[in-house]
């Protein structure tokens, strides 16, 4: 490609494409004032801003009575989950933060500036808490380091290694989180009532993924190709489930799942779960049966003509890229999800919602409503941007292969 | 084709070919035999039933009446025999139908590894000899969508090439291509055909059919109108359908 054929006439050189280049004062002039009605408009906006801004910081400096959110953190981020077990959460955001640090350099190649931002922040976070948490933030930013550095030195060749972490990630979570018995040596069980705020929110979200991602790909499938009683029975669980709001669908769970299961007692938080995965996995064939639906018809013909059967022809020529196609739709499903866990508190559950509702019932921090549902908000707004932010540089990632 | 070795055993043999979209009568009794290391070209009018007919021979259509039997196997609604013929027969599509989402190296690999169960690197072995036999070992590690037209023909063959089947069904290859790029895809056919392969293609490309092909069939409206050689389908066709259509698709 480089080297110019010697045939070709001197002005058929290779060039490369024009730059368009700014000063800061150039930039202004164009985006900001090109006109007097434009520049009118500037002036006005930043006025508001500033006015906006302006009593923005004199109530979050000032007027905020943010002690509601400091003394009542460990509230908010787990719950009533026992002091002495905290240690296996902090496990579990530690080998997160490994398995981020692996797959960032295994991956992300490219994002120096991110990958040193998110490394250095829970020790930027460490020098403000103290005592245990300080040494166990510590530690998290250790491994997030540790695992960028293997991913440095392993390269490609540990991205089977990365992938059977994530998927071992998960339920090594639960069992770390939950234990599994009282008796001496092992792990303590903390029953599912303890769990509370962030942690059970993050949970919820998980395993509702996690079980309603494969569940609706099936319904999908099943309602796209399935024979017609498959076909029937996953229209009517689609529909009947998308007829319903999910409040009554956690009621159900909690009501119903006892009586199809007698004998079994089976928890609040497994129940709620069970809701939520029920519940979006109807959502989710659907999404994905638009992906289906976008397939052209030659994909499978030419599949079938190199002899795949089904399975083979569903598994690698016709979800890979139906998934891909619906991925933003999913990941917007997704953050949907994240958000609509917050409904568990009418079942009684107490997640990051629930356990704003019980500290504002705190006598010493009655009427505190601001404080708590801006805090609340932001928690859930820098999830939300992280998925998003996440599911931005998966679909670059792919869109180069096209 | 004289310096080949014909056995003469029949690869393809159909009897009495009917098939139904419907109420309309698509395919009205096709009988054909196609010997080993045969060439076949089917041409006819727009709407004939050429790509239905080809396409029963792989079960892409079901026939609903008649008998196809290919390389000995009796094509039934037994799945273990129709994958079976769908493993000795390639096919090559009007309209390229790679995987978007594959390398052209993928393409070619997937189904030799998921198929025949060869091993990676036997497969990627066997697909850069075929990349290198129609004249793209280079673009191996790229995706369809940034090859030319041609390109991604020329992928598609070696696709169906990778199974090592025993026939090369062809549909229309180079109708959807650029006069410029037709050529590099049917050197690389009349090569394939040089080498002994049994192929069946649907084609209005003359000139292949004068270079290589062994038996020539005019289809109209669901039949074989007539057959032949391509000096006597060229220099003395029987039928009255048979000489208009020629001097219709020979006038440009
Ligand atoms: N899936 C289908 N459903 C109903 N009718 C069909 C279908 N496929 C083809 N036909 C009809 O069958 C007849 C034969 O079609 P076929 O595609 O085999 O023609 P062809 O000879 O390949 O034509 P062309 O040169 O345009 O490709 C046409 O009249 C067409 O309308
Ligand atoms: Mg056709």
């Amino acid at each position: 490609m480089s080297a110019r054929p010697a045939s070709l006439p001197a002005h058929a050189e290779v060039l490369p494409p024009p730059t368009e280049r700014y000063t800061v004062l150039g930039w202004l002039r164009k985006n900001l004032f090109s006109t007097w009605y434009n520049a009118l408009l500037t002036v006005i906006s930043i006025v508001l801003l500033a006015l906006a801004l302006r009593s923005l910081l004199d109530w979050t400096l000032g007027q905020a009575r943010w002690e509601v959110i400091t003394t009542n953190l460990r509230l908010f981020l787990v719950g009533q989950y026992p002091v002495a077990a905290t240690w296996r959460v902090w496990a579990c955001v530690a080998l997160l933060s490994l398995l981020i640090g692996l797959s960032w350099s295994i991956w992300g190649r490219g994002r120096r500036a991110g990958a040193l931002a998110s490394g250095a922040l829970p020790f930027a976070l460490a020098i403000l808490a103290e005592d245990e948490t300080r040494l166990a933030l510590g530690i998290t930013g250790a491994m997030g380091v540790l695992g960028f550095v293997i991913g440095r030195l392993g390269g490609a060749r540990l991205r089977r290694l990365a992938l059977i972490g994530w998927v071992a990630y998960f339920p090594l979570v639960i069992v770390l989180v939950s234990g599994w018995s009282d008796a001496a040596g092992a792990l303590p069980l903390v029953t599912t009532n303890l769990w509370g705020g962030l942690l059970l929110t993050l949970l919820l979200t998980v395993v509702g993924i996690v079980f309603s991602f494969p569940l609706g790909v099936l319904l999908a499938l099943g309602r796209q190709y399935g024979l017609p009683v498959a076909r029937g029975l996953c229209v009517m669980y689609i529909e009947l489930i998308r007829g319903v709001p999910l409040v009554t669908v956690l009621f159900m769970a909690q009501l119903m799942l006892p009586l199809f299961l007698p004998g079994v007692t089976i928890d609040r938080v497994v129940r709620a779960m069970a809701g939520i995965v029920l519940f979006s996995a109807a959502y989710l064939a659907e999404n994905v049966r638009g992906g289906l639906q976008a397939i052209p018809r030659g994909q499978y013909e030419a599949a079938r003509a190199l002899g795949l059967n089904t399975w083979k022809m569903m598994l690698l020529i016709v979800l890979p890229q139906a998934l891909k196609a619906v991925i933003p739709i999913l990941v917007g499903q997704f953050i949907a999800l994240f958000k609509d866990t917050s409904l568990v508190v009418i079942v009684g559950l107490l997640d990051l919602m629930g356990i704003a509702k019980t500290v504002l019932a705190q006598p010493d921090f009655l009427g505190l409503q601001a404080e708590v549902y801006v805090f609340v908000a932001l928690v859930y707004g820098i999830f939300c941007y992280l998925m998003s932010a996440f599911s931005q540089r998966v679909e670059a990632r792919l869109s180069a292969a096209r | 084709m004289t310096e080949q070795e014909n056995t003469h055993s029949p690869m393809i043999i159909c009897r009495d070919v009917h098939k139904w979209y419907g109420h309309y009568h698509a395919l009205r009794g096709i009988t054909m035999q196609v010997r080993k290391g045969e060439v076949v070209v089917i041409f006819g009018p727009s709407g004939s039933g050429k790509s239905t007919f080809i396409r029963t021979i792989n079960r892409l259509e079901e026939h609903q009446r008649g008998e196809i039997i290919v390389d000995g196997i009796p094509l039934t609604h037994d799945v273990r025999d129709i994958e079976r013929i769908r493993m000795e027969t390639g096919m090559v599509f009007q309209q390229f139908n790679l995987f978007p989402h594959l390398t052209v190296l993928e393409n070619i690999t997937l189904a030799p590894i998921w198929v025949r169960k060869w091993s990676r690197a036997q497969s990627e072995e066997v697909a850069m000899q075929l990349l290198k036999r129609v004249g793209i070992p280079d673009q191996a590690r790229k995706y369809p969508g940034q090859l030319s037209g041609g390109q991604q023909q020329r992928v598609a063959i070696a696709r169906a090439l990778a199974m090592q089947p025993k026939i090369m069904l062809f549909d229309e290859p180079t109708s959807a291509l650029d006069p410029e790029m037709i050529k590099e895809v049917l050197d690389v056919m009349i090569e394939l055909a040089e080498s002994g392969m049994t192929m069946l293609v649907v084609t209005h490309e003359m000139g292949f059919a004068r270079a290589v092909a062994d038996t020539m069939y005019f289809f109209d409206q669901g039949q074989i109108v007539e057959s032949g050689p391509p000096n006597q389908i060229f220099g003395n066709p029987k039928e009255d359908r048979t000489k208009l259509f020629l001097s219709q698709i020979l006038s440009h």
